[in-house]
C-alpha cells in the first residue's frame, strides 16, 4: 500500500503531465490572474519543450559538475594529492559565496549569450555542494573497513573502486540531489541572459505583468524540483539500504 | 622501494611544490600568452588586446614580468609559509597598482571615451596569487581574530586604491563615476534587502524554530513547508509575490503609505525573507536539539524554571549552530538580493541587468563585483564569529 506521500507525489506529476498535454483544461484557473485580453497559458513557445531544454541544461551541467567534482575529491584523498586537501576544502568555502547571479554575468563577457554562459555558471555552481560531500564521504570511511581491505591484499586501485567510492556513494548522491535542486531553480535565471529554460516564462511574465506565466513558470520548476529531489532520495535510502546489508 | 624515494627526496635540497606547478604555469600563462588590458576606443567597440610589456611603460612592464617570474619560482620551490605569503602579496599590490598605471598610460590624453579594462591575463595572474595566498594562510591556519584583521587591512587597501583615484583610469571606474549617486543608493537598498530580510528572518524564525524544537508535531510540518519554498526559483517567488502584495496595497487602508507596493522593494523583502526562514528555524532546531542532556537536567536539578533554561543554557549552547544559520542566510541574501533588480527592487542587480541588456561588460562588473565582495567579506566574519563562539564554549 503505497504512503499518502507518494500518492500526492504521484498526483503532481499526473497534473504536471496533463498540464503539458492539455493546456487548455487549466485555464478556467489562471484566467482570473490576467487582464481582460492577455492570454492565460504561456503562448510564445511550447512549455514541454522548455521544460525538456531546461532539464537538459541541469543534466549536462549536473553531469559535468560530478565528473569533475568527484575526480577531484578522489584526487585529493590520494597521498600524491593530499597536499591539495586543505586548500580544496577553503577553495570551496570560498566559492560557495559567489551568488549565481555573480558568476552568471561574469561568465557572458567569457562565452557569449545563450546556453553556454547557463551551463558554466550551474557547472560552477554544482561542483561544490558535490565536491563537499563526495570528500565528505570519501575521508570518514570507517577505519576498520579500510584496515580490513588494506589486510585482504587489495590494491589502491580495489580499494577505491571496490570499498570507497561503493561506501562513499549515498553522501556523493546527497551532494548531487543538492546541486541539482539549486540547479533546477538557478537555471531560471539563464534565460535573462538568452538561454532557453523556463525562466522565459516567469521573464515574459515579469515583462508583460501576466501573473499567469509567472506562476506557470514558477510551479513547473518548483514541481520538477521536489519531484526530482525525492526521487533522488529514494535512490539514496536504497542504495544506503543495500550497503549496510 | 618506498623507503629508497623517502631517502632520495630528503637528498636533494630542491624540492617541489605540486600546487607551485600549476601556480606557476598558470603565472606564465597570464604574464606571457595572454593579454593584460583591453583598450577600446570607445565603450561600444571591439578592444584591442595589450599585453604587459605593451599596456605598461617599459621599465614597469619588464619589472612586473621579474617580479611575477620570482613569486612564480618561490611558488613553485617548496619555500617557507611566510615567503609565499610575501611573495603573493607584492605580486598581488603590484598587480592592483600597475594596472591603474595600464590605463592612464594606454588612454590617449584628454581623451574621455577611451575605455581600458583588465583582461585575461590580469585575471589569471590575479587568480594564481590568490590561490597562492589562499593556500598558504590555509597552511597557517590563523585563529578567527587574525583573518578578520587580515580582511580588514585589505579591506583597508582596496579602499584607499579607490580613494585616491588611482583606478580612475579603468573603466569600471568610469561606468561608477557617471552613476555615482545611483551606485550609492542602490548599494543601500541591496544592503537594506539583505540585512532587513535577515533581521526579520531572525526574529520570525528563532521563536518558529524554538516552537519546533519543543513541538514535536510542529516541526515535521513546517519544514516541510520551509523546504517546498526553497524549490520554487527565486525569480518566480519574486513575481508570485507581486500580486498579493499589490492586492494589500489596494485593499489595506495605510499599507501602500508605509511602502508596500505590488512591484518594487516590498516583495524581493518578503521573498528574501521566505527564503532565509528555513536556514534559521532549521539551525534554531538542530542547535537546540544539540544541547546536552546533562546539561538540561543540571539545570532542571538547580530548579530553574523552563524560560531561565531556554535564555541561560539552551540558548547560549545552541548559539554557534544558529550563528552558522545566519551566516548562510546572510550570504545567500546577498546573492539574491540581485534578482530583485527584475521586479524593480533595486540593488546592485540593476547594473547587472542593464549592463546584460547593453552588452556592457563594465557595467556588469560594476554590479557583479561589490555583491561578490559583500558576500566574501559578510561570509569571512561570520565563519569566524561561529568559530570564536565555539571556541569560547568548548573552554567554558
Amino acid at each position: 500500500m503505497p504512503s499518502l506521500a507518494t500518492l500526492l507525489r504521484l498526483a503532481a506529476l499526473l497534473v504536471l503531465l496533463a498540464f503539458f498535454l492539455q493546456p487548455a483544461w487549466f485555464e478556467p484557473l489562471l484566467r482570473p490572474l490576467v487582464q481582460a485580453n492577455a492570454p492565460a497559458i504561456y503562448d510564445r513557445g511550447n512549455l514541454f519543450w522548455l521544460t525538456m531544454l531546461h532539464l537538459r541544461t541541469v543534466f549536462v551541467a549536473t553531469l559535468a559538475a560530478a565528473l569533475v567534482a568527484v575526480s577531484l575529491a578522489i584526487l585529493v584523498t590520494r597521498e600524491a594529492g593530499a597536499e591539495f586537501l586543505p586548500l580544496s576544502r577553503s577553495l570551496v568555502n570560498i566559492g560557495q559565496t559567489f551568488p549565481p547571479v555573480a558568476v552568471l554575468a561574469l561568465a557572458v563577457p567569457i562565452f557569449g549569450f545563450g546556453e553556454k554562459p547557463t551551463l558554466i555558471a550551474l557547472f560552477l555552481y554544482g561542483l561544490l555542494p558535490i565536491f563537499e560531500n563526495a570528500l565528505t564521504g570519501l575521508t570518514t570511511l570507517p577505519p576498520a573497513v579500510m584496515e580490513a581491505a588494506r589486510g585482504a591484499g587489495m590494491t589502491e586501485r580495489q580499494r577505491l573502486f571496490k570499498i570507497e567510492l561503493p561506501l562513499a556513494l549515498p553522501v556523493i548522491l546527497t551532494g548531487i540531489r543538492l546541486s541539482v535542486v539549486i540547479s533546477l531553480a538557478t537555471a531560471t535565471i539563464g534565460s535573462t541572459v538568452a538561454a532557453r529554460t523556463l525562466g522565459e516564462v516567469i521573464i515574459a511574465g515579469l515583462q508583460s505583468n501576466n501573473l499567469a506565466f509567472v506562476l506557470q513558470g514558477g510551479l513547473i520548476v518548483a514541481v520538477l524540483a521536489v519531484l526530482i529531489h525525492d526521487a533522488l532520495q529514494g535512490l539514496e535510502r536504497a542504495l544506503a539500504g543495500r550497503a549496510h546489508v | 622501494m618506498a623507503i629508497g624515494t623517502i631517502e632520495e627526496k630528503e637528498r636533494s635540497g630542491l624540492r617541489l611544490d605540486k600546487l607551485g606547478i600549476i601556480i606557476a604555469a598558470l603565472a606564465a600563462y597570464g604574464a606571457f600568452l595572454a593579454p593584460f588590458a583591453t583598450f577600446k576606443a570607445n565603450r561600444i567597440v571591439q578592444g584591442e588586446a595589450k599585453a604587459i610589456w605593451e599596456a605598461l611603460p617599459t621599465a614597469l612592464g619588464y619589472g612586473l614580468l621579474a617580479l611575477v617570474s620570482l613569486a612564480a619560482i618561490l611558488a613553485f620551490v617548496k619555500s617557507s609559509v611566510s615567503v609565499r605569503v610575501a611573495a603573493a602579496l607584492a605580486t598581488l599590490v603590484a598587480l592592483c597598482l600597475l594596472i591603474g598605471i595600464a590605463a592612464d598610460s594606454l588612454t590617449p590624453p584628454g581623451s574621455s571615451y577611451a575605455r581600458v579594462s583588465p583582461a585575461s591575463g590580469f585575471w589569471l595572474l590575479v587568480f594564481a596569487f590568490a590561490l597562492l595566498l589562499a593556500d598558504a594562510l590555509t597552511r597557517l591556519n590563523p585563529g578567527p581574530g587574525v583573518r578578520v584583521l587580515l580582511l580588514v587591512g585589505i579591506l583597508a587597501l582596496l579602499g584607499a586604491m579607490l580613494a585616491s583615484g588611482h583606478w580612475d583610469g579603468l573603466s569600471i571606474m568610469r561606468e561608477y563615476a557617471s552613476r555615482a549617486a545611483s551606485f550609492r543608493a542602490e548599494a543601500g537598498r541591496h544592503l537594506t534587502l539583505a540585512l532587513g530580510s535577515l533581521a526579520a528572518a531572525a526574529a520570525i524564525g528563532l521563536p518558529l524554530g524554538i516552537l519546533c524544537h519543543r513541538v514535536d508535531r510542529l516541526r515535521a510540518g513546517v519544514l516541510g513547508v520551509l523546504n517546498a519554498i526553497q524549490t520554487i526559483p527565486s525569480l518566480a517567488l519574486f513575481g508570485i509575490l507581486i500580486a498579493p502584495l499589490g492586492w494589500i496595497a489596494a485593499q489595506v487602508p495605510g499599507a501602500a503609505a508605509i511602502g508596500i507596493r505590488g512591484i518594487g522593494v516590498a516583495p524581493a523583502f518578503v521573498a528574501l525573507f521566505l527564503y532565509s526562514l528555513l536556514p534559521m528555524v532549521a539551525n534554531t532546531v538542530v542547535g537546540l536539539a544539540g544541547v546536552p542532556h546533562a546539561a538540561n537536567d543540571a539545570a532542571r536539578g538547580l530548579g530553574m524554571t523552563d524560560r531561565q533554561r531556554l535564555v541561560a543554557i539552551e540558548f547560549p549552547l545552541a548559539f554557534p549552530v544558529i550563528l552558522a544559520g545566519i551566516r548562510i542566510v546572510l550570504v545567500q541574501n546577498i546573492g539574491l538580493a540581485t534578482i530583485a533588480a527584475l521586479i524593480g527592487g533595486g540593488g546592485f542587480g540593476v547594473f547587472v541587468f542593464q549592463g546584460i541588456g547593453q552588452t556592457a561588460m563594465d557595467l556588469v562588473l560594476l554590479g557583479a563585483v561589490p555583491t561578490v565582495v559583500l558576500a566574501f567579506v559578510a561570509a569571512i566574519v561570520l565563519d569566524a564569529l561561529v568559530e570564536a563562539t565555539r571556541g569560547r564554549g568548548k573552554v567554558q
